[in-house]
């Protein structure tokens, strides 16, 4: 039996007990809130605190949760059993032949999946559950060993043998799955947009600065994470990320070196705290004279919770987003298009990498 | 002023013509739509009255067809007692002739100027005569006479008259060709009227044909006739100068004491005596030769006297189980989850006996966001204009409608929900507004009156609103306890390969309560109630239970036997160990009383203890 059906059966071996013994069901798992996110010393990343919260068939929401709990369990077993996966989305669709356990929402299901992994303390991927979001796109001198599902290992170099869409990471990037065999880069850039992404591409920047480019799609993919957390701890390559210059980016940023409060109890598997902010920084908004936009409402008071967010506390990120509010500007990584196709990849970035650190 | 003395003086000058051109919008024809309301209104009224009288159950048949344009051909038949021959030209061919004025009487006659003034405004929009078919009874022939009215002497001009068969018993068909407007989906039509009208006389069966051909019946919900309203005399505290020296001038009495006592009611001789004493006046004095002066001089003794309230019994309510009748028939389409109504006791104001009686119609398929629709009536008649100025509305408006569960601005105005208010004030003589009949005026003893009875429907719909949300949550916790809490346990036993675990235990802890769920079933004049009683303590329960029942008479079939059977309860012992069930049932016979929703009390056990059931406040 696998480990995780071992751990999955505990909540099921729980709750046959409470009722053997005559007792109302119910399982404990951690508040996920913000106010529940505490620093994690020895990772360094967020993860959650001790505040945690009962779901107990003493109420008919918390029974219809715990029967879902019930044919989830059952089915991810059934799944492991017979070596198959399926995607949160296809999980959803099941639920509908499950009778009063049948979710409402796909929210539902993906929330739940997550709860599983809190209590379990396993991850998504060792249930078989993957999301449907295709993996990222990564393009830089580096080769990949992936293990296909026809169980054949093969060798990727992210230059050579990958068009200009470059190398699609999959849903699982653990050891069994990929391997590192070659890497020839020294740094990591992560870029939130596609369209960033492709100008660094089309400039050569993967081959003129050295770096492993990874387009983060936005809110990175849980596999996105893990797979610059591996390219930071196994190969030690310092990795630092590119994005627009908003409160939602920095949430992104946050999210790839913190941990985000929604996979706050797998944090350290994601989280690469050695990952740096290369900007667009509100700075930058000054210094480069960017065009800029106008912050809206919404943007406002995500500034103003990101001041109260633990993840934001220091003294970099303080003054970034005091100055924001007082300008009241924001801008695109493309903004940069200002001053020429070239000048992201000619100035912007050699200057702010330099400032960084490193060498060209 | 009357408007009969009014139009009776100005006769001599005026045509009636002139005088009908003129208070076109008192007598209900300033709109084209209102016209058309108004005659079908004048006409049905009147079979309405005729066949109540005959002591015949009113068969009505409406029919509104359009001829060209705004041209109109309106038939009213009725199957009531049919209008002698001779009378029928003054009944429709001259303007007031009615039998009712001056008659203190409950009737629906009072409140339109007449059939003849529907003939007059059919005549003069478009110059064809009114059509009168009459019988008066098997073996006699029907007479089919065209007529209008000559206009200058207010007398009929029989254009035709002849003999037809008709094979109806007895009845009259009456044809106008009228200008108006038929309108749909509107509060001031002639469908609303009809509805209006199929709510309060029950004992009706109303066919109407519409001017596209669509039929509508409005069904018969009761064999029974009202009881017949009784004519009283007028009362002293109501009587008016001008009414007083027309009574003094036709009286038949030869002393001023035989007449008050004789043509007033709650006066004695004995009391007559002493008001002309106090007026200073000559008991033996003849009414005729009583002067202007002393006749003020009574008027204003007959205030200062303590005299008797009139007698009630001259009015004939619709009662309380007749209008929800009504209302349940008229408003099925839509469902309505709770009807309840009430009748008052006879009350008085200045001398005039009337009752208002109420009803509300709440929930179904009536509209969640709108304003309460509301039905007003004086006796028995619809009123659909003037919605304002009537002290229904002002009666409504003055109840703070939040704590009965619907939704109003600050606690005044016209409430808001799914819910219908109906309100009908029965009286000897309305006090209208105007003569135009469409608003009660704002009496206070009406408006209080109204106001307590609707009350009284409220506060029975906030119970049942009270007792439905409290069922809800109840049974939301019986969905997790039948079907949720087993499925958990059935499938966590299969899951490990275990025997399913007895879940009896958790449940008493999730409950932790005596649930009662009950449920009337009405079928073939024979109202069933079932109450399921279930123990969900962990500790056994004794406690007693009662069942309101409308009257011990009605009842049969209690089981299991009960403690006893008293004239508005029904008693039981209950005796339940943990998890038992229990099962009683009683039934009800429907007849002239309904019996819809059960009201279960219990005693000796906290009622925080019982879904299902409100503590018991009586006598044990
Ligand atoms: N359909 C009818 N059947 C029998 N009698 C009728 C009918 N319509 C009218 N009448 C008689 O004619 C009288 C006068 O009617 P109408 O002029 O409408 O005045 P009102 O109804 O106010 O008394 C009624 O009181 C009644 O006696």
């Amino acid at each position: 039996m696998s480990d995780a059906v071992k751990e999955l059966k505990k909540i099921a071996e729980k709750i046959y007990d409470d009722l053997a013994k005559g007792k109302i069901p119910s399982i404990e798992l951690p508040a996920r809130t913000k106010s529940n996110i505490v620093f994690d010393d020895r990772y360094r990343v967020w993860k959650y605190g001790s505040q945690n919260i009962t779901r107990s068939a003493v109420s008919l929401s918390g029974a219809y949760m715990l029967l879902r709990t019930m044919y989830v369990i059952d089915f991810i077993k059934d799944m492991i059993e017979q070596g198959k996966s399926s995607t949160l989305r296809e999980l959803y669709y099941i639920s509908e032949g499950w009778g009063e356990a049948k979710f409402n929402s796909q929210d539902e299901s993906d929330k739940l999946a997550e709860d599983l992994e809190i209590i379990t303390k396993k991850l998504r991927e060792d249930f078989k559950l993957r999301p449907e979001e295709d993996g990222a796109r990564v393009i830089g001198d580096i080769v990949i060993e992936e293990t296909t599902r026809k169980g054949e290992k093969r060798r990727i170099h992210c230059q050579d043998d990958v068009g200009d869409a470059g190398y699609s990471i999959p849903y699982n990037v653990e050891k069994e799955k990929l391997r590192f065999v070659e890497v020839n880069a020294d740094k990591v850039i992560a870029v939130e947009t596609g369209g960033m992404f492709d100008r660094l591409v089309e400039n050569r920047f993967d081959e003129k600065s050295n770096a492993i480019l990874v387009h983060l799609k936005g809110q990175p993919a849980r596999s996105t994470r893990r797979f610059i957390k591996r390219l930071n701890e196994e190969l030690n390559l310092p990795v630092v990320v590119f994005t627009d210059g908003d409160p939602w980016s920095y949430r992104i940023y946050a999210s790839v070196a913190y941990g985000a409060i929604k996979t706050a109890h797998i944090s350290e598997y994601l989280a690469t705290p050695a990952a740096q902010f290369l900007g667009v920084t509100p700075s930058d908004i000054l210094n480069y004279e960017l065009p800029s936009d106008d912050l809206t409402k919404e943007d406002i008071s995500a500034l103003q919770s990101e001041l109260s967010d633990p993840r934001f506390q220091d003294e970099f990120w303080l003054n970034e987003i005091k100055l924001q509010l007082e300008i009241k500007k924001k801008a695109e990584q493309q903004a940069l298009a200002k001053y020429g196709l070239d000048y992201v990849t000619d100035v912007y970035l050699p200057e702010k990498l330099a400032e960084m650190g490193y060498e060209m | 002023m009357p408007i009969a003395e009014e139009l009776a003086k100005k006769q001599r000058q005026i045509s009636i013509a002139e005088f009908f051109e003129k208070n076109k919008q008192i007598l209900g024809f300033d709109s084209l739509t209102r016209a058309l309301i108004t005659c079908v209104k004048e006409a049905v009224d009147n079979s309405l009255d005729a066949c109540e009288e005959a002591g015949i159950l009113p068969d009505i048949f409406v029919e509104i067809e359009q001829i060209d344009g705004d041209e109109y051909r309106i038939v009213v038949e009725d199957n009531g007692p049919g209008i002698v021959k001779s009378q029928i030209p003054h009944v429709f061919g001259r303007l007031l002739y009615g039998s009712r004025f001056h008659s203190l009487k409950q009737s629906r006659g009072q409140q339109g100027i007449g059939i003849s003034a529907a003939v007059l405004y059919s005549q003069l929009t478009t110059g064809k005569p009114a059509i009168i078919t009459s019988k008066i009874g098997e073996g006699f022939p029907a007479h089919r006479i065209e007529l209008i009215i000559d206009t200058k002497k207010n007398l009929p001009r029989i254009i035709k008259e002849e003999m037809v068969h008709w094979k109806k018993k007895s009845g009259t068909r009456v044809e106008l060709f009228v200008k108006g407007k038929y309108v749909k989906n509107r509060k001031q039509s002639v469908y609303e009227y009809l509805r209006s009208t199929a709510i309060v006389n029950p004992h009706a069966h109303i066919t109407f044909i519409e001017p596209d051909g669509n039929e509508i019946i409005f069904e018969r919900a009761v064999d029974e006739l009202p009881k017949q309203p009784k004519e009283i005399k007028p009362h002293p505290y109501g009587i008016e100068l001008g009414t007083l020296l027309k009574m003094l001038k036709e009286t038949k009495a030869k002393k001023i004491t035989t007449f008050l006592a004789s043509e007033f009611s709650s006066v004695s001789l004995q009391k007559a005596r002493q008001i002309v004493a106090k007026a200073g006046i000559d008991e033996n004095k003849e009414p005729a030769k009583i002067s202007l002066e002393e006749a003020k001089k009574i008027l204003e003794t007959f205030k200062k006297v303590k005299l008797m309230a009139p007698p009630t019994d001259c009015l004939s309510p619709i009662g309380e189980t007749l209008i929800k009748r009504g209302l349940r028939k008229e408003t099925a389409q839509l469902s309505p989850e709770f009807i309840s109504t009430d009748t008052r006791q006879p009350s008085v104001f200045a001398g005039t006996p009337f009752m208002v009686e109420t009803g509300i119609v709440y929930g179904g398929n009536l509209p969640k966001e709108e304003r309460v629709e509301i039905l007003r009536f004086a006796n028995r008649v619809p009123l659909l204009y003037q919605e304002g100025a009537c002290v229904i509305t002002e009666a409504i408006k003055n109840i703070d409608w939040r704590r009965y569960g619907l939704e109003q601005k600050g606690g005044k105005g016209i409430p808001y929900g799914p819910a219908i208010i109906l309100v009908h004030v029965a009286s000897v003589n309305i006090p209208f507004t105007s003569e135009s009949k469409e608003a009660i005026a704002n009496v206070e003893e009406i408006e209080k009156e109204i106001r307590l009875s609707l009350q009284q429907c409220a506060r029975r719909m906030k119970t049942h609103l009270s007792k439905k949300a409290k069922k809800e949550k109840a049974k939301s916790k019986f969905l997790l306890i039948s079907k949720i809490l087993p499925e958990i346990a059935r499938k966590a036993a299969e899951m490990l390969d275990k025997p399913v675990p007895p879940i009896d235990d958790v449940i008493s802890q999730i409950m932790n309560i005596v649930w009662i769920d009950d449920e009337v079933v009405t079928k073939d004049g024979m109202a069933e109630s079932k109450i399921k009683i279930i123990n969900y303590k962990r500790k056994p329960q004794e406690f007693i239970l009662y069942a309101e029942i409308p009257s011990k008479e009605y009842v049969m079939d209690v089981i299991p036997e009960p403690l006893e059977i008293r004239e508005r309860i029904i008693k039981w012992k209950i005796s339940l160990k943990p998890s038992e069930k229990l099962e009683l049932s009683f039934k009800i016979k429907c007849d002239g009383i309904d019996f819809d929703e059960n009201n279960l009390y219990v005693l000796g056990i906290d009622p925080v203890n019982i879904v299902g059931a409100e503590k018991w406040e009586g006598e044990e």
